[in-house]
């Protein structure tokens, strides 16, 4: 296991060792061991994407949004500021 | 769920037996540090408030000496003031006595003629208090009893990733077992209040949120600072955090699932057996820590990263870290190690009973790591206060 999903809503895991492009991610989601393909490097704590998220769609981590994806974003790809932005929202 | 605490006088129950030697302003504070060095299970803390402070101000350091002096993990309580100060003695002793009917004394270093005529009498009075605190039994009370306050410092990745998420269960627990947890640090709330608020009990909760965040940004406004500034900063992006929200959302994991049923205000008296509640202190760890203390938390849970040394003079602070690295280099400070989180073999829900059980060992008389390295380390929050 590389990676870690903290709640089960959520469409990024956290790299919990260093990962490479290629390389495959595992993580448990919902008691299942799960895997994806690194599409970048990913640092150690960052964020990968586990299910696709369209531009203006929202990002969730702890089960909660964390932001609105900026840019089409593909299962195994980095998930940080330069395809997230910030959105204020009233829920 | 039992543990064995201390029955006081006013119906409160403490998981330690302290008698806490009160400085009423700063002026006060090394007289009453050498009366407890004096005294064997007598404590103190090192006060600089007290005197020239603005009304607003004088109110939250007069709530964090009454609150103190009223937490049930104190016996009784001796305190001793200049004379002078603007926390003048019958303000102190009115406040105490709102909170509780404790065993009290009081010395006034002017009127006794000098810190050591002071220290004679207060030293002799503390000896007398901590042999009738000797002669008390813990006796067996329901887990509804304790109130227990939670809070982050020198977070890193994991203090999101496991020992926030671990606190958050353990809250999630209490509050199931009929407890009160509190979440704090309202600087961190910021940036997920809508959140927060999301989950608050009532329309007029929800407004409470609100008010503390959006009062906390003002005062720091007046100063010509802008906290939504700034955040999540260079070194947070660089560990993986994008987004404000993500930031926030991380520190409150501390507060678990549940809806929050009140808000307090700084040291003010929390009521047990609530759920889970807010109260509204600042980041800065040892004056969040002691706002809940005045609130009557008897134990406080604490997550970090880094590795941070905490303590309190009359609570025991339990510090968790979810860095493994951490946890190896700074185990002379750290209680547990959270990281089988993230790496197993444990689960969450195997971890957070390993904490449920080393919270009530704690209680029935455990020592934390922090209590036997002596750390009484406290500040006292302010109008502008600490972020």
């Amino acid at each position: 296991m590389n990676a870690m999903v903290i709640d089960a809503k959520d469409t990024v895991a956290v790299a919990i060792e260093p990962i490479r492009k290629g390389e495959e991610v595992s993580f448990i989601l919902n008691g299942e061991i799960k895997t994806v393909s690194a599409i970048n490097d990913i640092t150690i704590y960052h964020k990968l994407a586990i299910v696709e998220m369209k531009k203006g769609e929202p990002v969730v981590k702890y089960g909660e949004h964390i932001g609105l994806a900026a840019t089409d974003i593909a299962v195994g790809e980095h998930v940080h500021v330069h395809n997230v932005e910030s959105h204020r929202e009233d829920l | 769920m039992k543990f064995l605490g201390y029955k006081r006088p006013d119906g409160r129950v403490g998981i330690r037996n302290k008698v806490f030697i009160l400085p009423a302003s700063i002026c006060a504070a090394d007289t009453a540090r050498i009366v407890a060095s004096q005294v064997e299970g007598s404590v103190t803390f090192h006060n600089q408030n007290g005197c020239a402070q603005v009304a607003s101000d004088q109110q939250l350091t007069m709530d964090v000496m009454a609150g103190m002096a009223a937490n049930p993990n104190v016996y009784g309580i001796v305190v001793i003031s200049l004379g002078c100060e603007n926390c003048q003695m019958d303000l102190v002793t009115k406040a105490i006595r709102e909170r509780t009917n404790k065993p009290m004394k009081t010395f006034i270093i002017q009127e006794c003629g000098g810190t050591i005529a002071t220290v004679e009498k207060a030293v002799r009075a503390a000896k007398k208090m901590v042999q009738e605190a000797s002669l008390l039994q813990r006796e067996e009370f329901p887990i509804s009893e304790l109130i227990v306050g939670t809070e982050c410092g020198g977070s890193d990745p994991t203090s999101g990733l496991a020992a926030n998420p671990l606190i958050g269960a353990l809250s999630d627990k209490l509050v199931e077992l009929g407890s009160t947890s509190i979440l704090s640090e309202t600087t961190e709330f910021i940036g997920a209040e809508h959140i927060l608020a999301s989950r608050a009990a009532t329309p007029e909760i929800k407004d409470r949120i609100y008010e503390i965040i959006h009062r906390y940004e003002k005062a720091l406004q007046l100063v010509g600072e802008e906290v939504r500034e700034g955040n999540p900063s260079p070194g947070n992006k660089a560990g993986g955090i994008t987004t404000l929200e993500e930031k926030s959302l991380g520190c409150i994991h501390k507060g678990g699932h549940t809806s929050i049923n009140e808000v307090y205000d700084y040291a003010k008296q929390v009521k047990k057996a609530s759920g889970l509640v807010i109260m509204d202190t600042p980041g800065n760890d040892p004056s969040s820590v002691a706002g809940m203390v005045a609130g009557g938390a008897q134990v406080v849970v604490f997550s970090t990263g880094r590795g941070t040394p905490t303590g309190n003079p009359i609570v025991p602070v339990i510090k968790i870290t979810g860095n493994k690295i951490t946890y190896a280099n700074m185990e002379d400070n750290i209680d547990m190690d959270a990281s089988p989180v993230i790496y197993g073999p444990e689960t969450l829900e195997e971890m957070c009973d390993k904490l449920l059980d080393e919270v009530l060992q704690v209680a029935n008389g455990k020592l934390t790591k922090s209590e036997t390295l002596g750390y009484i380390e406290t500040a006292i929050a302010r109008v502008c206060n600490y972020v």
